[in-house]
């Protein structure tokens, strides 16, 4: 990051839709002070989308039917580091695994999780689940995936013009069979203004729609511990923690969740933490702000009933 | 089939860690030290694929200083047959540094799977599986929660951002594996006993290959602003008081 070339994003997208993370990327970014080019693999539509974001001087666009692997992803990215110094992307699953193939192959670095860029090529990221955080400085070219609830969004601006690349040679050695997605009317966990999680004192999984209601009630989303999931009371997506999901929310709200050091990794970003539990000295209340020693059967439907709907 | 697993030696993760009073790193002296969780459930599914007979053989690999050979016995008494100590001579190395050197150790051993953790809970980075599958050119799966080899091919269930999805990959392979593969195996008295005086192969990594320049620099840590425990309310009718008040629920 010692150059001057430009700054290069690898968009998110769900092969119709631009990612809203790409306008946080694309403010973080700029505050690098170089020229910032989304790359997008995938539909001329989210490239176009990329194009009307504010601060974007160049959209590369490969088409690819499909989402393209992490292999073929970091073949091509490889390929593009030498004329960028750095390489920005959100810290979702597939860049999680693109880019540090891409890093290996081009011989740069990779950081994971940044949360905040310094000037001279010093970042922020946190280690040992967010016990700590570390400032880093990077030799050289980059590859990184960024905290993008972090960062602030641009709006949009006049289109920038979009490059068309080469036809990308995918990597087809590893091939995606099948896809169980969780569909929700509810809004995305990592996006939500308001969270309503559940952990072991939910007692069942039918009990998780105590959860559901409140979060209903407020517009928000379920989160659930890893105690939750792993007895069976609710999904793999929406475990929040270390092994799950980062959360920002403005309110979370934690339900006979004890607050294992795990589980606190996944939403000390959260602006506002409330925790109802029956043990007075479960560890979740020496991080909530807001405390209630009570019965969650008793205290979520009471919350229901008692707060206005959004 | 030949599978390498290879194991980091981190802060237990019950252990609280502290920031050392220069800032400089986080302070590891007489802290408790295991295998790397995520690297403990490759271990675990690594010797269920040879006791299944998928496998022949199952090598457990260290890069770092001798006493890295304390994760690489807990390996052998969880029942993998061989252990290999990259000797690194006091050198930390890198996701890339420690990629590079894998992947000599994994061409020397002619494995043809590379079951790694995820993630290590130190430095939270997920590089390891891809660099090494990079630098292999070997295709890869991260985060994978359900595994099965059929054919010289192996079946998976990985973590999606929503949801899951299932990959079909040939072999060989490199695979980063998540918490929910399977439950590590408590180890056994006796098992540790005979771990204890297995033999341990030790390479110079100067003889595996040369170590790539860092390609970044820890230049301090800071513990992050800690969240204080706020109020605690007496019952429902506070706690609803205080949620009305906050500007997120305002409409």
């Amino acid at each position: 990051m010692t150059t001057t070339s430009p700054t290069l994003i690898l968009a998110g997208h769900d092969a119709g839709q631009l990612d809203p993370s790409t306008a946080r990327l694309v403010g973080a970014a700029r505050s690098l002070g170089r020229a910032v080019h989304v790359l997008v693999l995938g539909p001329a539509g989210v490239a176009a989308q990329a194009a009307a974001l504010d601060g974007v001087a160049q959209v590369l666009h490969a088409e690819a039917a499909a989402l393209p692997n992490a292999e073929t992803v970091a073949r091509v990215l490889a390929g593009l580091l030498p004329q960028h110094g750095a390489v920005l992307a959100a810290h979702t699953l597939l860049p999680r695994a693109a880019l540090p193939r891409a890093a290996a192959l081009a011989g740069a670095a990779f950081l994971a999780d940044v949360t905040a860029l310094l000037p001279e090529g010093r970042v922020v990221r946190p280690m040992y689940a967010g016990g700590v955080l570390a400032t880093v400085q990077v030799h050289g070219p980059v590859l990184m995936t960024l905290r993008a609830s972090a960062f602030d969004a641009v709006g949009d601006a006049a289109a920038a013009p979009v490059v068309a690349l080469p036809a990308i040679t995918a990597d087809e050695r590893s091939r995606l069979v099948g896809r169980e997605v969780a569909t929700s009317a509810r809004p995305d966990l990592t996006r939500a203004r308001v969270v309503i999680a559940g952990g072991r004192g939910v007692g069942a999984a039918e009990h998780m729609q105590l959860v559901e209601a409140l979060a209903d009630r407020l517009g928000g989303a379920v989160g659930a511990s890893r105690a939750a999931v792993d007895a069976g009371f609710a999904p793999n997506a929406i475990q929040v923690g270390q092994t799950g999901k980062a959360v920002a929310p403005e309110l979370y709200l934690a339900a006979g969740i004890s607050g294992a050091i795990q589980h606190v990794a996944g939403i000390k970003d959260a602006k506002v933490i409330v925790a109802v539990n029956k043990d007075p000295d479960a560890p979740i209340f020496s991080v909530a702000d807001i405390g209630l020693v009570g019965d969650l059967f008793e205290v979520l439907p009471a919350l229901t009933a008692a707060l206005p709907a959004r | 089939m030949h599978i390498l697993v290879p194991v980091q030696r981190v802060v237990d993760h019950n252990v609280k860690v502290r920031v050392k009073s220069d800032g400089s790193g986080v302070d590891t002296a007489g802290v408790k030290m295991s295998i790397n969780p995520f690297d403990e459930v490759a271990v675990e599914q690594a010797v269920r694929l040879r006791e299944q007979k998928v496998a022949m053989k199952v090598t457990v690999v260290a890069c770092g200083a001798a006493i890295a050979q304390d994760v690489l016995r807990t390996g052998l008494a969880m029942g993998a047959d061989a252990a290999i100590l990259v000797d690194t001579a006091g050198v930390t190395p890198d996701a890339l540094g420690l990629a590079t050197l894998l992947k000599a150790v994994a061409e020397r051993e002619q494995a043809q799977l590379v079951l790694c953790g995820k993630q290590a809970i130190d430095d939270d980075l997920g590089a390891l599986g891809p660099m090494l599958a990079a630098l292999l050119d070997w295709p890869q799966a991260v985060s994978v929660n359900r595994l099965a080899v059929e054919g010289g091919q192996v079946q998976l269930g990985c973590d999606a951002d929503s949801g899951l999805e299932q990959w079909q990959l040939p072999l060989p392979a490199v695979l980063s594996v998540d918490l929910r593969l399977c439950d590590p195996r408590s180890i056994t008295l006796p098992n540790m006993m005979k771990a204890k005086k297995a033999p341990v192969t030790t390479l110079a990594a100067a003889d595996l290959a040369a170590l790539p320049a860092a390609t970044t620099t820890v230049l301090s840590v800071v513990e992050p602003p800690a969240r204080s425990g706020g109020v605690k309310v007496a019952d429902v009718a506070a706690l609803i008081d205080h949620l009305q008040r906050l500007p997120a629920l305002q409409a």
